[in-house]
């Protein structure tokens, strides 16, 4: 694929006897929502930490953004934006400190993290909490700024991982609105989450069953290929007779 | 309701400094029922839980669990109920088999006696069971977890977001292990913060800010979505859903599954001039049908109605 954005052939990452993911092929396309499923301990979040940069590869190979996982990873690491559910932003800090830490962290330059910072605030409605301790400030807010602030450097491609955890359902789906204004603008987006609906929403979606993807196509595609109504049956029929036992 | 309580909650109001984390919430759970409270984080759920489980005094109200008072009858009540918090409570450096024999013992029992209840999850944690607790994946942390809460046979397991961040087909199972324990008689209330969940329980409360929204049967909760709905489908999803709320009419578009849900300020609507709007805006193969609400349909709808005062349906 000419224009992929992620690139990955054959990726291998083995821990001592232990394959965690096997021989892993696949291109995601610039501005591209693809949806990374999988059952917990399939292998999804060390692929994760080998497309940003994180983790080697015991083999195989993958390219993010145009920079190689072998050796260039912390080119990979400045020009990706990432967000977790774990790690975001700092609770201690207000949403206009975050957003000039992280903004020197992607060493942009103060004038233009002060003018894209206010245009952000005032894009997400955050302007009256932006002194505020972010600690404070309800998860859905966090949320639409550490997405906001995972683009302040603009990537080209962004990694969400599980970034809709915990929210309301109308929440949740203006957090999609946002990530479909990104796509729209031709960022692509990387996406894992729990939420089976929200596999529906994605371009494409891969699922990984014991380090392996086990299926790859358009959730339309995917539904008539396994028969099912929906995504939720998908997962489950492939997920279920996984043999890695989660130990 | 004939049927005894298990559960009863009279006007409980929390506050933590400024944060009003429950106010004036109410709820009766049956003996033998499977109750679900459903809500985002922040809706009050944990402190509802831990109201229950003796664990917090309220600031008013009054709750009771097994006809046992909360505040006076704690030390009674603290071995008649399995409380399985949020945050994973075991003890990371003891093993699966020294955890369950740790938390047996506490309450004065043996593994040996209740094994017959634990049976059908332990098998599954039989295999590691010298492991260390804190090696455990994350859905056999919640199996584990589970088995120590129901080591003392209680007659109330509360159990608070067994399933978040688990994925979709642990949590088909937990479920199915919940409904084998609903059918011993144990009386179950499980906070959860995902929608489909809600449909396995015999009744759930809606919670959204520290508030009950709405409070019955998955399918009496359905009934109070008041308009029509509609599920509409065409490519370009992102520009439908903005099609459909620039639309003069339009209460609410929302991206459901692989189609979206659209429901319109009037009770007349119908399909074919909304067919015929979005064909205005450039959208050629639309499909427009009208659907029952769903529980989270419902859930949105109550959510988004402003100041909704106390709950609705009925108990």
């Amino acid at each position: 694929m000419a224009d992929a954005v992620i690139h990955t052939e054959k990726l291998t990452k083995r821990f001592g006897s232990f394959t965690a993911v096997d021989d892993v092929s696949f291109c995601v396309s610039a501005g591209e929502i693809f949806g990374f499923l999988g059952a917990n301990g399939a292998g999804k979040t060390t692929v994760m930490k080998m497309l940003t940069g994180l983790l080697s590869p015991t083999s195989g190979k993958a390219s993010v953004a145009g920079f190689d996982v072998w050796g260039e990873a912390e080119s990979i690491k400045r020009n990706i934006g990432y967000m977790s559910q774990r790690f975001s932003l700092y609770d201690d800090l207000t949403p206009r400190e975050n957003i000039t830490f992280f903004g020197g962290i992607y060493g942009l330059p103060r004038s233009e993290i002060r003018e894209k910072g206010e245009r952000m605030l005032e894009r997400l409605d955050l302007k009256e909490a932006a002194d505020t301790k972010l600690s404070a400030l309800p998860l859905g807010w966090k949320q639409k700024l550490a997405f906001s602030v995972a683009l302040l450097h603009e990537p080209s491609v962004v990694f969400l991982d599980e970034p809709t955890g915990g929210v309301d359902p109308v929440t949740r789906r203006r957090f999609w609105d946002m990530i479909y204004e990104t796509a729209a603008h031709g960022v692509t987006v990387f996406v894992t989450t729990h939420y089976m609906d929200e596999a529906e929403y994605c371009d494409r979606v891969s699922i990984m069953v014991d380090g392996r993807i086990a299926a790859l196509d358009t959730p339309e595609l995917l539904k008539r290929t396994f028969e099912a109504d929906s995504m939720n049956e998908v997962f489950i029929r492939l997920a279920r007779p996984a043999k890695r036992s989660e130990g | 309701m004939i049927m005894k309580e298990a559960v009863s909650a009279q006007g409980i109001t929390k506050r933590f400094g400024k944060v009003e984390a429950l106010r004036e919430v109410s709820l009766s759970v049956a003996c033998s029922e499977l109750f679900g409270v459903i809500g985002a984080d922040g809706a009050g759920k944990t402190t509802m839980l831990r109201i229950l489980a003796t664990l917090l005094l309220p600031d008013s109200g009054k709750a009771s669990v097994l006809g046992i008072d909360t505040a006076a009858g704690y030390r009674q009540l603290r071995t008649k109920i399995g409380y399985m918090p949020g945050r994973f409570s075991l003890y990371q450096d003891l093993s699966v088999e020294e955890n369950l024999t740790f938390f047996a013992t506490v309450f004065g029992a043996t593994v040996k006696e209740n094994y017959e209840l634990i049976h059908d999850i332990y098998v599954q944690l039989e295999p590691f069971r010298t492991r260390r607790a804190g090696q455990l994946s994350g859905g056999m942390k919640q199996k584990l977890a589970l088995c120590c809460a129901l080591v003392h046979k209680p007659e109330l397991l509360l159990l608070d977001e067994p399933t978040t961040g688990v994925d979709a087909v642990s949590r088909q199972e937990f479920w199915q292990m919940l409904q084998r324990l609903k059918s011993q008689g144990i009386t179950i209330l499980v906070s959860t913060p995902y929608m489909d969940e809600a449909v396995l329980c015999d009744r759930v409360a809606f919670m959204q800010d520290g508030r009950i929204l709405a409070i019955d049967t998955p399918a009496g909760i359905t009934r109070l979505f008041g308009s029509p709905l509609f599920a509409v489908r065409a490519t370009e999803r992102h520009r439908l859903i903005q099609a459909l709320r620039s639309y003069e009419h339009a209460r609410s578009a929302y991206a459901f599954g692989s189609s979206v849900h659209y429901t319109d300020r009037r009770a007349t609507a119908r399909p074919p001039e909304l067919i015929a709007w979005l064909r205005s805006q450039g959208f050629d193969e639309v499909e427009v049908e009208p659907i029952e609400a769903g529980i989270e349909d419902t859930f949105m709808a109550l959510m988004e109605e402003p100041a909704t005062k106390g709950e609705r349906g009925h108990g």
